[in-house]
């Protein structure tokens, strides 16, 4: 396989490559945060559990009204903080509170950039410090705008690599990956699974696409979990709807912060 | 864009149409693709097709001349009768070519969504003469409202799952849909019901609905000796509406009319008619066309009394059809559309299905004087509609 990005092509990209890198443990913890969720002012304080947990990277959603790569439980969580207000605007003042210590990736979908159009959107991303962004009904064929913004402004753009993406495509988006791969561990949408079967295939068939760190995300909820992620060869491990559910219990960030007290003693951290 | 080289359907119609779905699903709309090309290049194929819509489905659909509704709105209407097809609405057309591709790509679980019932019950159909497994994803408040097709659907041996998200209605149903495809895209075919969806969905759901434009158009220079001044459809996520234009879209001299859902009127925010409304292009359910949407970029749910028109989106090919001013689209409210009902049932004998209703009330109530021959597509009847109509008495 090539070796498409031989190093960080912008910033946002080395930040998150640097974070991974050095991240202490097995491999890098990544968690996932819905912006908003369950309100404003408990969102910012899951972003600090969560940065005071040792996160490496977080992963920032943006709600969007219809979400097809989530879940029940990701997507119930988007329409309640719509519905309790959270706006574009709002979420990026969440990400600003944690996102100078912390590289935060802003998770959203693609009609949130297209009613802003690719290059205000990924302005705004920088200008509330994140580090990349994650469209995940972009592909690689759709992406080519947003690719180019994001590249001049210091936008990591990541890619999904699904266990359905065929040996053909692999370089295609391998290629386009800045700051990590975003590998899919299972043919589905977003939530909690039990068990850790197919992990070494889908990282092996990530890593040959890449030469960026590649990180495994969708299903991944226990301490158990991350850790067979890591043997599996994972850089790094992205956790959601066991985190999403988390925050959405009564006292949200102390709920969060058990959760990553789990995944870093599984990844011996 | 890196695509194979292989022969491809149209992906974009301007700059509308694209593929935005999550990686997993790419492969098999690759596949799908490839699938279609090469079933619809097959004359075995198209036999097998032509031969069930002929002696299963009793194609082709007659061309009527309604001569109550032209003495009432002075000028000639003639209906395509979609209405008189195998389980009552043009929707087989498209789900009966699905299943039968879906079979010889050896596909044995099927999905599909569903707003009024009719393509639920068409594509229950199909699949119980192939003996496919069928699952319906409906919203609870279309399932209230088309009662009558649910009960059919599950005489047909299909399963049909409620959809509880958001209103509970067709974008529901269709985002339901897409989730189960992404995780079971390994054995399962998505009978994607209307000319929307992601690239090839909506070239697919074209080639399959152009006969009733094509039988249209033949019928009529038989029958009537020249063309229609007008073709007319109903737009829910514009099948039937594209299946009718095709028939007609070079003939620059016939005028094609799409009517939209106006629910409460397009000057509140309670209607289906994006294209008509017009506004900041967006992408919903893998494409990118008119949609309805909020400054945020928030998809907004839409309103009609018509499960079938119920949609804040539309197909692509429609928003390029607008833009480049080759049809018209238009929007009628739900109390429009609920007089042309039962105009046309006491005008004619004929129940229309309310999405129909939306057609026949711009032929009723709009401009007269531009039309001397109109064809309209009466894409399906409306007994599922009954209960919800007398309701409102
Ligand atoms: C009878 C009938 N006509 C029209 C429609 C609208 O769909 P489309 O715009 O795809 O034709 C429906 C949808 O359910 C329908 O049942």
């Amino acid at each position: 396989m090539t070796n498409p990005t031989a190093s960080a092509v912008n910033a946002g990209a080395e930040r998150i490559e640097q974070a991974i890198n050095s991240a202490p443990g097995k491999a890098a913890l990544m968690p996932y945060v819905m912006g908003g969720y369950p309100d404003h002012d408990t969102s910012i304080a899951i972003m600090q559990a969560c940065v005071e947990s040792g996160a490496d990277v977080i992963e920032f959603g943006i709600p969007y009204s219809d979400p097809l790569a989530d879940g029940p439980l990701i997507q119930a969580a988007g329409t309640v903080a719509l519905q309790n207000g959270a706006t574009f605007d709002s979420c990026l003042e969440i990400c600003r509170t944690v996102s100078a210590r912390v590289p935060v990736v802003v998770m959203t979908y693609a009609n949130i950039v297209q009613a802003r159009g690719a290059e205000a959107f990924c302005a705004r991303l920088v200008e509330a410090g994140a580090a990349g962004a994650i469209v995940p009904d972009l592909p690689p064929e759709e992406s080519g705008e947003l690719l180019e913004h994001a590249d001049a402004a210091g936008l990591a753009l990541v890619p999904l690599i699904a266990p359905t993406t065929p040996e053909e495509r692999l370089a295609l988006v391998g290629g386009r990956a800045r700051g990590f791969l975003y590998t899919v561990s299972t043919t589905g949408v977003t939530g909690e699974r039990k068990g850790a079967a197919g992990y070494v295939d889908v990282i092996e068939r990530a890593r040959r696409a890449t030469s960026v760190p590649v990180a495994l995300g969708f299903g991944i909820s226990s301490g158990e979990q991350a850790a067979a992620a890591a043997d599996a060869g994972a850089d790094g491990v992205i956790v959601g709807s066991r985190l999403v559910r988390a925050a959405g219990e009564p006292d949200g960030a102390a709920a969060t912060r058990a959760v990553m007290e789990d995944l870093a003693r599984g990844l011996d951290r | 864009m890196t695509r194979s080289t292989e022969a491809k359907l149209p992906e974009r119609y301007g700059p509308y149409g694209g593929r935005y779905v999550p990686e997993t699903l790419i492969p098999a709309l690759d596949e799908l693709e490839q699938a279609w090309i090469e079933a619809w290049g097959d004359s075995a194929f198209r036999a097998e097709l032509d031969q069930l819509l002929a002696d299963y489905c009793g194609r082709p659909t007659p061309l009527y001349l309604a001569q109550r509704i032209s003495e009432e709105v002075g000028h000639e209407v003639w209906l395509k009768r979609e209405d008189l097809m195998h389980t009552g609405s043009h929707k087989l057309n498209n789900a009966l070519g699905q299943a039968l591709l879906a079979k010889r790509m050896g596909k044995t679980r099927m999905i599909a969504e569903t707003g009024a019932g009719s393509h639920g019950v068409a594509s229950a159909t199909a699949c119980a003469l192939f003996g496919l497994q069928c699952i319906v994803y409906m919203g609870s408040e279309d399932m209230r409202r088309q009662a009558p097709n649910v009960e059919r659907m599950r005489m047909l041996g299909t399963e049909v799952r409620p959809v509880e998200d958001g209103t509970r209605t067709l974008k529901e149903a269709v985002s339901a849909a897409i989730r189960d495809w992404v995780t079971n895209v390994g054995d399962t075919h998505y009978i994607l019901g209307s000319a929307v969806g992601p690239a090839p969905y909506p070239a697919i759901v074209r080639d399959l609905q152009r006969r009733i434009g094509d039988e249209s158009r033949v019928q009529i220079l038989e029958k009537a000796g020249r063309l229609p001044d007008r073709a007319l459809a109903c737009i829910g996520g514009g099948s039937n509406a594209i299946g009718m234009f095709a028939g007609f879209v070079d003939d620059p001299q016939v005028a094609l009319v799409g009517v939209e859902a106006g629910g409460d009127g397009i000057d509140t925010p309670r209607h289906g008619a994006p294209l008509t409304v017009g506004g900041r292009p967006g992408i919903l359910h893998g494409s990118l066309s008119a949609i309805m949407q909020d400054d945020e970029g928030q998809i907004l749910e839409a309103h009609s009394i018509s499960a079938g028109l119920d949609y804040p989106g539309t197909g692509p090919e429609h928003a390029w059809l607008r833009d480049s001013g080759r049809a018209q689209y238009v929007a009628v409210t739900d109390e429009q559309a609920v007089a042309a009902f039962k105009k046309v049932a006491r005008l004619e004998g004929i129940v229309p299905a309310l999405e129909t209703a939306h057609a026949f009330a711009y032929v009723f109530d709009g401009p007269k004087d531009t039309s001397t021959l109109d064809v309209v597509c009466l894409s399906g009847r409306g007994d599922k509609d009954l209960a919800e109509v007398l309701a409102r008495d």
